[in-house]
């Protein structure tokens, strides 16, 4: 079970200007979900999932893990906490000198596990994914779709109970989306890993997600399961999202339900690498 | 005919000039060596503490970019002076190719710290972000990945520094340091032989295409991009 509590997310930059990506957010994702966070760009999505491994320290708030409280965890405890959570992203983020094998092997590596162990449990790995012939080619030779089966395995080594996805099928043509949902529906149904799925697309929550929160101008506007909020829903985004209200040409939904968001465009905000200091 | 195209011309000087060829490719390979096991260091901290880096310290990593820059900044020819002292503490002498190492080794640091620093920004940080995500601490992320991420960048950065090496240490040759530069000053410059001048530039120019070609052609075998 991950939960986050009043979390919030500030950022500041040296001008003295701030921007809130998260407000007081409250999420709960329950062994065995399959949990959709949508939302338009700059939403905060990809902050919010950051903050369950910690990659994004949250300003103020709690992330608890399995019922245990790891917003200050550091060092060796940061450590192994993460090896225990599973992440894919949008850009696969493969490392493009290893070939496939030695990307699967990478979170094992890490671990210092048994080289022979490691190895078949990569091997086993990339037959779950379909790539067992492909174990010696490199990241630049597959397509994008093998790409992101690929960083599956690689997610799945250390046998996390959980799997953060980041945008994971955005890069990725419609059939093949559907077949990486496919398998990432049977990564949960078959080996119990609670996942968590960060999108824009409506159709990626009505295809693998069972519950589903919606985020706008930094906070959670309605949450909840799929059939629920998307047979009745309430904000005017969700709506905007399933198509059930018009769009104007002016602002994408940014005001949302909340009507409060920050001028600031977050995508002026370099996205940083997090500090382990 | 140029008199360096004769074969009585190699007979007096192909010795003098094989054995000038190898003290370069002395002096330059072991300041090079030298140039990187610190470099990579400092390289690695500077990475490390930078504004959004893994371990950011701002004045750390100012003080230290400062220093590099300063470093830079020193024409080789007068480091090789203020040199002087340490270069006799740590080898002994200040001449010949041992007395040459040391200036070239500490003129080329800050040179290799920046060229490393630049192949490591390289390296997408969304890989970072990955191995991060899967708990790799500072130390494993430096180790298993900038260093392998950016290694045909490194590669093609050392072929940089081995050829400003080459030149510098030409320069070290004027004062009387040894290799093809000395040859050239000496007998080219002092004694008017132009012909073993002309001679030990071409040799200086085939070298520093074979490193090119060479470094080149590694760097292309590893690249798996």
């Amino acid at each position: 079970m991950i939960e986050l509590k009043s979390l919030s997310k500030t950022y500041s930059s040296k001008n003295g200007s701030s921007y809130e990506a998260l407000k007081d957010i409250d999420l709960r994702v329950d062994d065995g979900d399959i949990y959709g966070i949508i939302g338009v760009s700059g939403a905060g999505k990809s902050t919010l999932v950051r903050c369950m491994n910690l990659l994004e320290r949250p300003t103020a708030g709690q992330v608890l893990i399995d019922g245990e409280d790891i917003t200050h965890y550091q060092g060796r405890h940061l450590f192994e906490l993460r090896s225990r959570i599973g992440m894919i992203f949008q850009d696969f983020n493969l490392f493009t000198q290893r070939t496939v094998l030695k990307n699967v092997l990478f979170p094992l590596e890490i671990r210092h596990d048994g080289h022979s162990s490691a190895l078949s449990r990569a091997r086993e790995l990339l037959e779950l994914v379909g790539l067992s012939d492909m174990e010696d080619r490199y990241p630049s030779q597959l397509s994008g779709g093998q790409q992101q089966r690929v960083s599956i395995a690689r997610a799945l080594a250390n046998r996390p109970s959980y799997l953060l996805c980041d945008e994971l099928t955005s890069a990725l043509d419609s059939l093949t989306t559907a077949s990486i949902l496919a398998l990432l529906a049977e990564i949960n149904r078959t080996l119990g890993v609670t996942i968590v799925i960060i999108t824009h697309a409506m159709s990626v929550v009505q295809a693998v997600c069972n519950k589903v929160a919606v985020i706008d101008g930094s906070r959670i506007v309605e949450a909840g399961r799929v059939t629920e909020v998307f047979s009745s829903p309430q904000a005017r985004i969700t709506l905007q999202l399933l198509g059930l209200e018009p769009v104007t040409a002016a602002a994408p939904a940014a005001a949302g339900a909340t009507g409060t968001i920050n001028a600031h465009d977050p995508s002026d905000t370099k996205r940083e690498v997090a500090s382990d200091a | 005919m140029p008199d360096f195209l004769t074969a009585e011309f190699w007979q007096e000087y192909g010795t003098l000039l094989g054995q000038a060829t190898i003290e370069t490719l002395v002096m330059v390979a072991s300041s090079t060596v030298i140039a990187y096991a610190v470099g990579i260091l400092l390289a690695v901290v500077l990475k490390l503490t930078e504004s959004g880096g893994l371990k950011p310290q701002p004045v750390l990593n100012a003080v230290l970019g400062w220093v590099v820059n300063m470093g830079r900044s020193l024409p080789f020819i007068i480091l090789l002076i203020i040199l002087i002292p340490f270069t006799r503490m740590i080898a002994g002498t200040i001449v010949g190719i041992r007395g040459a190492i040391v200036p070239l080794a500490v003129c080329a640091i800050p040179f290799v710290a920046r060229m490393v620093e630049s192949s490591f920004s390289e390296v997408r940080p969304g890989c970072i972000e990955a191995a991060q995500a899967f708990g790799a601490s500072t130390m494993q992320i430096v180790f298993r990945v900038f260093l392998p991420e950016s290694l045909p960048s490194l590669i093609r950065g050392a072929a940089i520094t081995c050829i400003t090496l080459v030149g510098y240490a030409a320069m070290a040759g004027a004062v009387g340091a040894g290799g093809l530069g000395d040859v050239a000053i000496r007998y080219g410059y002092y004694r008017y032989q132009g012909g073993v001048m002309f001679a030990s530039i071409v040799v200086l120019i085939i070298v520093v295409q074979l490193i090119q070609s060479l470094f080149d052609l590694v760097a292309r075998r590893i690249d798996k991009r």
